[in-house]
């Protein structure tokens, strides 16, 4: 069963006189447990087509659907739902709330899905340890490095288990050690649990991770190619 | 799936104090809002108090008794027998604590160099005693000994414009029941003082028996005034008296008696209300503002926390919850400035300078400021009702926010 079904997706951006596109006629179809890669210069539609995806953003045409639902023709509430059980989010900038330590950044969102305090403080004590944070829990974002808050932001998409984890350049600000031990978690979530990834980046090394690559430009897909997993 | 409440907590109060002079200005202002809407109805409330206080004692009774055309004639004409058994029965029963009977007619009083308009009082001096007349309130010279003392008691004020002095004689002048002058010499026994300038230039006290015996009319009285247990609900005693007396007769309360007094106390509340409403108007445009400019500087943040799965819902109840924060403090501070000012107000406030303006109102120069529990919760539960809902408006801004659109500003 296709876990992600994107048809004929359509989004445009007004620009001054010009219409800049962001997904231009985008269909694909994603399986379930797939470990796919985005590619593609700035501006290609990338992080475009996963926000359309995490239904953070609308659709000028096009539908998409996750397990069967139409996430295009969610409401607000089963929309904020659908990214809570189901979908974990990686962002580009890492996106962390100031006001929480890098521990309670990871609990939110099992603080809103309504876990036990003593099953979140278990279960983000060890993903902060496996993400090499360990001893940094209770720093604010502030008192962390780009690297650090990243991980934090990476620890918080996966510490819930999502079924679906969309990441936009989700090693942008690691090194080649803490990239590889990202990556390894990823695939392991992956191959044990199911995990679908889909990864937005420009990093090649990161590429080398995936089953399958999409290359992107001009809010088209202009390849889609399965590769050789590392 | 709504965020737990302790969590919604601990975000709400740590974004508090991520601007932390803002948040103190604004407290400040709370404060500040919440104090003046209680010390001033607390003010508010002890002038409205004094001027009842001051209307019962001046009538004197939380009821009185008069034959029916009395108000509109104040004359001899219209006294009335002395209380009968029935009526004796109510009036020392339960719900009376004290009565007297007194004879109440226009007068006019007469020294060697002045003369003027009075109300002439005969009355039972123990009686007046027990309706709250204060034997300290005597500056000069004595009250009344009794019933048929022939000594009168004058206002302070009233002994000025005549010219007079304790010890010298007056002449009091009235009419009889045929009409006829009638008219007695009494020598000054006592001067005294009255919160209002006019009872002390417009109330003579003489003894009852005396009076009666100069006007003619036997043991005839103009008025019985009684008081109740409780000032605030005098109709059963009103109701008890009514069902003993003949028809020709008025039992009115205070309230009736005194319709200005009785219409202060009914707007009162309604003031009290509108006085709060309006300080709480002033308060909401900076509550409103720093709100919305908590939202402005997370808008960011709130598109984050959408995109992780929190509901719309959810981001109105986190400001609505910093907002209930931001007024719990403020009222908590504000409370204890407004108690701390009252308490060491409570032997009154001097305000002699206005006495004229106060007089005019009915109320002393003295003001007791009253800080009623009920006036205290009226003004917290205005400033959090009123607080929170204007903090919708911010909030519905907040939860508006497309995630994607919200997590690209910078």
């Amino acid at each position: 069963m296709s876990t992600i079904s994107c048809s004929d997706l359509c989004k445009y951006y007004q620009q001054g006189d010009a219409v800049i596109k962001g997904l231009d006629h985008v269909s694909l179809e994603i399986e379930q447990g797939s470990f796919i890669c985005l590619s593609g210069p700035s501006g290609s539609g990338k992080t475009t087509l996963l926000n359309a995806i995490g239904g953070l953003d609308s659709l000028d045409s096009g539908e998409i659907s996750i397990d069967g639902e139409r996430v295009d023709l969610l409401g607000k509430a089963a929309l904020a739902d659908l990214r809570l059980y189901r979908i974990g989010f990686v962002f580009q900038a890492y996106n962390l709330i100031p006001v929480l330590s890098a521990r309670e950044n990871v609990e939110f969102v099992m603080q809103v899905q309504g876990v036990s305090a003593a099953e979140r403080k278990n279960r983000s004590l060890r993903i902060l340890q496996e993400v090499g944070l360990e001893g940094m829990e209770d720093r604010r974002p502030a008192q962390l490095s780009g690297g650090q808050q990243q991980r934090v932001a990476v620890a918080r998409a996966i510490v819930s288990q999502p079924k679906l984890v969309l990441a936009d350049e989700p090693t942008a600000n690691l090194d080649s050690a803490s990239m590889e031990k990202l990556m390894e978690h990823f695939r392991e979530l992956n191959r044990v649990h199911k995990v679908t990834f889909l990864i937005a980046t420009h990093d090649q090394r990161v590429m080398a991770w995936a089953e399958r690559r999409i290359s992107m430009e001009d809010g088209r897909v202009t390849r889609d190619e399965l590769q050789q997993i590392r | 799936m709504a965020m737990p409440l302790n969590a919604l907590s601990v975000l709400a109060w740590r974004n508090l104090w991520r601007n932390y002079r803002r948040t103190l200005i604004m407290l400040l202002a709370i404060a500040l809002g919440a104090w003046a809407m209680i010390f001033m109805t607390a003010l508010l409330r002890g002038m409205v108090d004094d001027m009842v206080r001051q209307g019962i004692a001046a009538l004197p009774g939380h009821l009185q008794l008069h034959a029916a055309a009395y108000r509109d004639d104040p004359s001899v004409t219209h006294s009335f027998p002395a209380p009968d058994r029935a009526l004796l029965g109510v009036l020392g029963g339960e719900q009376a604590t004290a009565w007297t009977s007194r004879i109440k007619v226009p007068a006019m009083i007469s020294s060697e160099y002045e003369n003027r308009g009075v109300t002439l009082l005969g009355v039972d001096p123990g009686g007046e005693l027990a309706l709250g007349f204060k034997p300290e309130d005597i500056v000069e010279g004595r009250f009344l000994d009794a019933a048929d003392d022939p000594g009168v008691v004058i206002g302070r004020k009233l002994l000025q414009r005549l010219e007079t002095r304790l010890g010298k004689r007056v002449v009091l002048m009235s009419q009889d029941p045929d009409n006829a002058i009638a008219e007695g010499g009494f020598r000054i026994v006592g001067v005294f003082k009255a919160e209002l300038g006019s009872r002390e230039e417009g109330i003579v006290y003489a003894g009852r028996d005396v009076v009666q015996a100069m006007l003619g009319i036997g043991t005839g009285v103009s008025e019985i005034a009684v008081l109740g247990r409780d000032y605030q609900a005098p109709e059963p005693l009103v109701a008890a008296i009514r069902a003993v007396v003949p028809a020709d007769r008025e039992v009115l309360s205070w309230l009736e008696l005194d319709p200005y007094l009785a219409t202060m106390m009914r707007v009162m509340n309604g003031f009290v209300l509108v006085w709060m409403v309006v300080i709480f108007l002033a308060l909401s445009f900076g509550l409103v503002n720093t709100l919305m400019m908590a939202v402005f500087e997370r808008v960011r943040e709130i598109g984050l926390m959408r995109a992780l799965g929190m509901r719309p819902s959810a981001i109105v109840y986190q400001i609505l919850v910093e907002s209930a924060m931001l007024l719990a403090l403020g009222l908590l501070t504000g409370n204890l400035l407004a108690i701390a000012t009252v308490i060491p107000l409570k032997d009154g406030i001097d305000v002699s300078v206005v006495s004229q303006g106060m007089e005019m109102m009915g109320a002393s120069s003295v003001l007791y400021p009253v800080l009623l529990w009920p006036d205290l919760l009226l003004a917290n539960v205005v400033v959090i009702v009123l607080g929170m809902i204007t903090s919708l408006l911010p909030a519905w801004r907040a939860a508006q926010y497309r995630p994607v659109e919200a997590l690209s500003r910078t």
